[in-house]
């Protein structure tokens, strides 16, 4: 039985198996649909709708719609870059992203998504909410400013038993992303670490160290993100 | 061609844009054939003397100085650019947005660790000085601007594209490497 189906991204055929989703066919075929939320390995939720496609004319997430034979999708057109951009614009306006003074700057997903779309300034109203910094923890500082809520913490940093060390906490307006204290005092540097890589802006912060990497060197510095898919 | 007019001006900033503004190198050279310079740190001129083609600020509104100073270049300016973070969105100094103003000048001025020698215990209140406003605001929140270049400070390369592109009329060309926000 015949395993694959063809579809066009852009008018790029797209050679994917079957049951993969449009996001995994497209990166397998070197296709770059910008993500924020989404991360390998975990279940798709369609949060942040920045990989938002058209398919078929009706705009879909990606993420988590299965690629099927036939389907004309765009991507790449200017009127989903500016839907892109709007989206990343409403999250620098919601949050306080002051990338100067940010250690992850550089390697920050949110910002080199930023750059991509070329944001010179957000098309909407800066809000600076008030939030706090937990640094509670004797491994890592949670920066709610820069706190983005795509869940990536919550879904890929657990113990060996499976439990979370991220959590929501509140809701609505006030939904914030918090530590669990008594799990966070026995964290190692190594999940520490991953914690703060898997974090896509620079919320959450490995302390006693920061700002390692010069300008210039960084993972955003040089290549606009998703040059390793579509190269 | 006559040169177009140039003034600039740093609000709360830290002249850091300015500083990139030098750091165009030996451009600059090019830079006097093309422009002349008003109102502006460089050459020291207090108030605008004649109407200006391009205005420059750096920095954001964090006082009613700034506000006042700002509105000023938007009269005499025909063309606005927000240089920088700060002007843009208001940068290190909008850190203090999300305190009340009160906290923010005890800490400064009577609680900080560092106030040992306020001994009367003065927060500075002489009428000479400007009001501080209840946050900084980016300068396109108080007038219109036309041209946003983010960086921090913002490439000098983006800053002689920007203005040779405005000088002479041509399109401009955005390389990746000069669009950042730090």
């Amino acid at each position: 039985m015949n395993n694959t189906i063809k579809f066009k991204i852009d008018a790029k055929e797209i050679v994917a198996e079957k049951g993969k989703t449009v996001l995994e066919a497209a990166r397998d075929n070197g296709v770059y649909i910008p993500t924020l939320c989404n991360f390998p390995g975990v279940p798709p939720k369609g949060g942040c709708r920045m990989c938002t496609i058209k398919i078929n004319n009706r705009f879909m997430t990606s993420c988590t719609t299965p690629a099927a034979a036939g389907m004309e999708i765009e991507s790449n057109t200017s009127e989903i870059s500016n839907l892109r951009k709007g989206i990343v614009e409403l999250l620098f306006v919601s949050g306080n992203h002051f990338c100067p003074s940010c250690e992850k700057s550089g390697n920050c997903e949110l910002q080199a998504l930023a750059y991509k779309y070329q944001m010179m300034v957000p098309k909407y109203p800066y809000s600076f909410p008030q939030k706090d910094i937990d640094a509670s923890s004797p491994k890592l500082i949670k920066d709610q400013n820069r706190c983005v809520l795509c869940q990536r913490c919550m879904k890929t940093i657990k113990t060996d038993k499976g439990e979370r060390y991220f959590s929501f906490s509140k809701r609505g307006s006030e939904l914030e992303v918090i530590m669990d204290p008594t799990l966070c005092e026995s964290m190692t540097d190594e999940v520490a670490q991953l914690a703060m890589d898997n974090c896509p802006v620079g919320s959450i912060l490995k302390k006693d160290i920061g700002f390692v990497e010069p300008i210039g060197t960084r993972k955003y510095d040089k290549e606009p993100i998703g040059t390793d898919i579509d190269g | 061609m006559s040169k177009k007019i140039i003034a600039t001006a740093s609000l709360a900033g830290c002249f850091g844009c300015h500083m990139s503004i030098l750091d165009i190198d030996d451009r600059i050279i090019d830079l006097v054939e093309l422009v002349e310079f008003n109102k502006s740190p460089v050459d020291d001129i207090k108030k605008f003397t004649k109407h200006v083609d391009i205005g420059i600020i750096e920095g954001g509104c964090c006082n009613s100085e700034n506000v006042e100073n700002l509105k000023y270049f938007r009269e005499n300016c025909d063309i606005l650019i927000s240089l920088g973070e700060c002007a843009i969105m208001g940068g290190l100094p909008a850190l203090r947005n999300g305190i009340p103003i009160k906290e923010c000048l005890n800490e400064a001025y009577l609680d900080g660790p560092t106030v040992g020698l306020n001994t009367e215990k003065i927060v500075p209140n002489d009428p000479e000085l400007p009001m501080i406003l209840d946050r900084v605001y980016p300068c396109h929140e108080v007038v219109k601007v036309d041209y946003y270049l983010p960086g921090c400070p913002p490439r000098a390369d983006l800053i002689w594209d920007a203005l040779v592109a405005l000088l002479t009329g041509s399109e401009m060309d955005l390389p990746y490497e000069v669009i950042k926000f730090d």
